[in-house]
Formats: structure tokens, C-alpha cells, sequence
């Protein structure tokens, strides 16, 4: 173990939080701007400061548990649910050489480890001993177990034509041609799937702050809620970048305008895909559970296995290039 | 990097990772207040009285279902995986024979979607 191995993930730990930082005001400055007003603008110019203000107010808030709650499971669920969202960047290349960890079954690793989120969520909802909360926990575990399918046969198109499971090699392997082309049905599908696994609108269902007051977190305060918006944005981060590595080239160039460094190619979609999430939740109202589910298990789940079999069939007809 | 490197850096990001909340929760002990009550300690439901009856009630059997259709999903996609990795290998070795061995297991499954979307479980009502 050199000083890589800790100095690296603190790095990034910090690049992330910096990311969760202003990607929040930026979701809410451009929320506000599609809604036409202003966005937070109070907190330092622009209001650049607000979300700073925000992690120091929950920081000095009181950390209440229920009576009834169960002890260590409620204050460990917060941990659970967050360090695997942290977790699955050692996988994200971010160039060639800017990587920390070069995994050969990185895409694996990553849906792997990504899914453990669901358990804290799980043990949150239940440790809690709140009616809501663990309604909520319940349906947000169905949506993400029923979501992960189509996400993990999505990709399988991708796997098949790269030949490889390493996330650079995935990237290596479009320098032609982005997967976005030859395999849109099965991006369609991942980008569905992976906004119902990061519970954003307009699958927020397990959050619908109307119907379940804020679902499996409502019990939690001060910085154990914090923990789980936390995870919340950091997989923000960690799907945008794996959509961008995927389906967007990664930091391959577009039109072969190489003279612009391969981190900002990468940096520039992995943006786009945010500002992307972002878009929607502004734009799409929440759909309701039994909408959810049938559209999980009965459009999405056939159209993934169709794209297995579709991306053989583009295999044999352009076998040269592709 | 070597196999072992990469997976000391993935052992880095969990000791990271788990560092953050413990310094962080423990920096927020210093600084939050602490004043149990009652009334604070109660479960938030109807905000007057406590809850009646335990809230880890029993669920609906459906929970289950797609739990189970989750798992045998999950594990189809656990075979698709190193087949699609192999695929190109397999393709010049064995022609196009890989692809039909694929197709009967995913029809058997497929089969078995069918069959719970015609007894009704794939709706939520």
C-alpha cells in the first residue's frame, strides 16, 4: 500500500464533495430558472454560499432518535447507504492515465457495489419504527430491485461490443463510433432505469414528500439525513460519469477535435448528463407506484432482452467495424 | 497497475469512505446540541399521541413476488455477462450456435415473465 492508495480516494473525496456542493445550487439555480424565478440568492454573491450555509446548519442540528427506534441500526443505515456510493468511483476512469482503479470487471464491480446502497436504505426504514418510513423504505427497495434489472441488461449490449467489462476498454472501443448510436434502445433503457435508481423525479416515489413526508428518511436529522442526501447526489455523480463512459465515448473526441485535452471532453458530457437530470426533474411530475412497476417490468425488462439479441444481429451485419 | 494494486485502491476508497461520516459525526457531536425530551423522542406519525401498534406491520405479499422475480432475474443476468464478454470468441469457435444457446435460456426465462404477467402479478392494485 503506498500513499496513492489513501492520498488518491481523499482527492477525490474532496473533488466529489465539491461536486455535491455546487451541483445542489446548480439544481436549484436552474430549477428556479425554468420555473421562472431567481434560485437561491441571498448566501454570498450569486449565492454561491447556500449550500455551504446548508451543511453547517445540519451540522449544528440536534441528532434526535425515537424512542422506539432500534439503536445501532439507525445509526448505521446512514453509513451503509453512503460509503458504497463512494465506493463504486474507484471504478470511473476519467482519462487513460487518470484512474485509481483499472478493474477488469469494473462495470460489474460497479452495479455490484452500487446495489448494497439498498440495504442501508432498507435498514434505515425499518430501524426507524415509523409507519412512513418504512412504507417508504419498502416501496424505494421494490423500485430499485425492479430498476436494476433493465439497468444491468441494458448495458449488456455495451459489454457484448466492447468485448470487455473494463471501463477503459469500453471507452478504448468506441474511438469509431459512441455506443449512444448502435446501441439507443439500450441506452433509452439504462437512462430510465438509472433515474429510478437514484430516486430522482419522476420516479421519486420513496421521497414523495406529499404522500410519505419524505418516506424512509423521515425519522432522520442533522448530519445522518445529511449522509443520505449525500449518497443521493454522489451517485448523481458516479451514473453520470458511467453514462458518459458507456454510451458518450468518455473522452473520446467528437468530430476528432483532439487539440481540447480528453479530461474536458470528458468533463463537458459527464455536465451535459447532469444538467440532463437536472431537466427532467424540473420538467416530468411523479408517476405513480403501479405505473412504476408496469413500466419497470413490462416495457423496459422486454425491450433490454430484445437488445441483447438486436446488438448480435448488428454484430453480424457490420462485423467489420463494430 | 497490478491485480493487487488495483483492488489495495478499492480497499482505500472503503477506509475513506467510511472515515467521512465517523469524522464527521463526530465533529457534529462537538457542535450540535443535546437536550432529549419527550415529546422529541416520539415517532413521527400523527404528532399528538405516540403511535398506536408496532409500524413493522406485515407487508403485502407482492413485496415478495418481485423480490423473487428480482432474484431469478439477477441471476440470468449473472450468466449474460461473461457471455457477452466471451461472445466474439465464441462466435468464431462455435458460429452462430452461441447465440441460439443464449436465446433458449432467455426464452425459458422469458417464459416465466409471461407467465407471472398473465396471473397478474406484475400490477400494483
Amino acid at each position: 500500500m503506498n500513499g496513492w492508495t489513501l492520498f488518491g480516494p481523499v482527492t477525490l473525496l474532496s473533488v466529489v464533495l465539491l461536486f455535491v456542493t455546487y451541483a445542489i445550487l446548480f439544481e436549484r439555480k436552474v430549477m428556479g430558472w425554468m420555473q421562472g424565478r431567481h434560485g437561491p440568492n441571498r448566501l454570498g454573491p450569486w449565492g454561491l454560499l447556500q449550500t455551504v450555509a446548508d451543511i453547517l446548519k445540519l451540522l449544528i442540528k440536534e441528532d434526535t432518535i425515537p424512542r422506539n427506534a432500534d439503536r445501532a441500526m439507525f445509526k448505521a443505515a446512514p453509513v451503509i447507504a453512503f460509503v458504497p456510493s463512494f465506493v463504486v468511483l474507484a471504478a470511473i476512469p476519467y482519462t487513460k492515465g487518470l484512474l485509481f482503479s483499472d478493474l477488469a470487471v469494473g462495470l460489474l464491480y460497479y452495479i455490484a457495489i452500487s446495489s448494497i446502497t439498498t440495504i442501508g436504505i432498507l435498514s434505515g426504514g425499518w430501524a426507524s419504527n415509523n409507519k412512513y418510513a418504512l412504507l417508504g423504505s419498502m416501496r424505494s427497495v421494490a423500485q430499485m430491485i425492479s430498476y436494476e434489472i433493465p439497468l444491468v441488461m441494458s448495458v449488456i449490449g455495451v459489454v457484448m461490443a466492447a468485448g470487455t467489462l473494463n471501463l477503459t476498454g469500453i471507452v478504448e472501443s468506441q474511438k469509431e463510433v459512441w455506443f449512444i448510436l448502435p446501441q439507443i434502445i439500450g441506452f433509452v433503457v439504462f437512462f430510465i432505469a438509472s433515474l429510478a435508481e437514484l430516486n430522482r423525479t419522476p420516479f421519486d416515489l420513496p421521497e414523495a414528500e406529499s404522500e410519505l413526508v419524505a418516506g424512509y428518511h423521515v425519522e432522520y436529522s442533522g448530519f445522518r439525513f445529511a449522509f443520505f442526501m449525500l449518497a443521493e447526489y454522489v451517485y448523481v455523480y458516479a451514473m453520470a460519469a458511467l453514462t458518459t463512459i458507456l454510451f458518450l465515448g468518455g473522452w473520446n473526441p467528437l468530430f476528432g477535435i483532439d487539440f481540447i485535452p480528453p479530461i474536458f471532453w470528458f468533463a463537458l458530457k459527464f455536465l451535459l448528463m447532469v444538467f440532463l437530470l437536472i431537466w427532467i426533474r424540473a420538467t416530468l411530475p411523479r408517476i405513480r407506484m403501479d405505473q412504476l412497476m408496469q413500466l419497470g417490468w413490462k416495457v423496459l425488462l422486454p425491450l433490454s432482452l430484445i437488445n441483447i439479441f438486436l446488438s448480435a444481429v448488428l454484430k453480424e451485419v457490420f462485423s467489420g467495424w463494430y | 497497475m497490478t491485480y493487487t494494486e488495483n483492488y489495495l485502491s478499492v480497499v482505500g476508497f472503503i477506509l475513506v469512505g467510511l472515515a467521512l461520516p465517523a469524522a464527521a459525526l463526530t465533529v457534529g457531536r462537538l457542535l450540535r446540541p443535546y437536550q432529549p425530551s419527550g415529546p422529541k423522542a416520539m415517532a413521527y406519525e400523527s404528532g399528538v399521541l405516540d403511535p398506536t401498534g408496532d409500524s413493522r406491520v406485515q407487508f403485502h405479499v407482492r413485496y415478495y413476488l418481485f423480490a423473487l422475480l428480482f432474484v431469478i432475474f439477477d441471476v440470468e443476468a449473472v450468466f449474460l455477462y461473461p457471455w457477452a464478454v466471451a461472445y466474439d470468441a465464441l462466435r468464431a469457435d462455435v458460429g452462430l450456435f452461441i447465440l441460439a444457446e443464449m436465446g433458449i435460456f432467455v426464452f425459458f426465462l422469458v417464459i416465466g415473465l409471461v407467465y407471472a404477467w398473465k396471473k397478474r402479478v406484475l400490477e400494483w392494485t
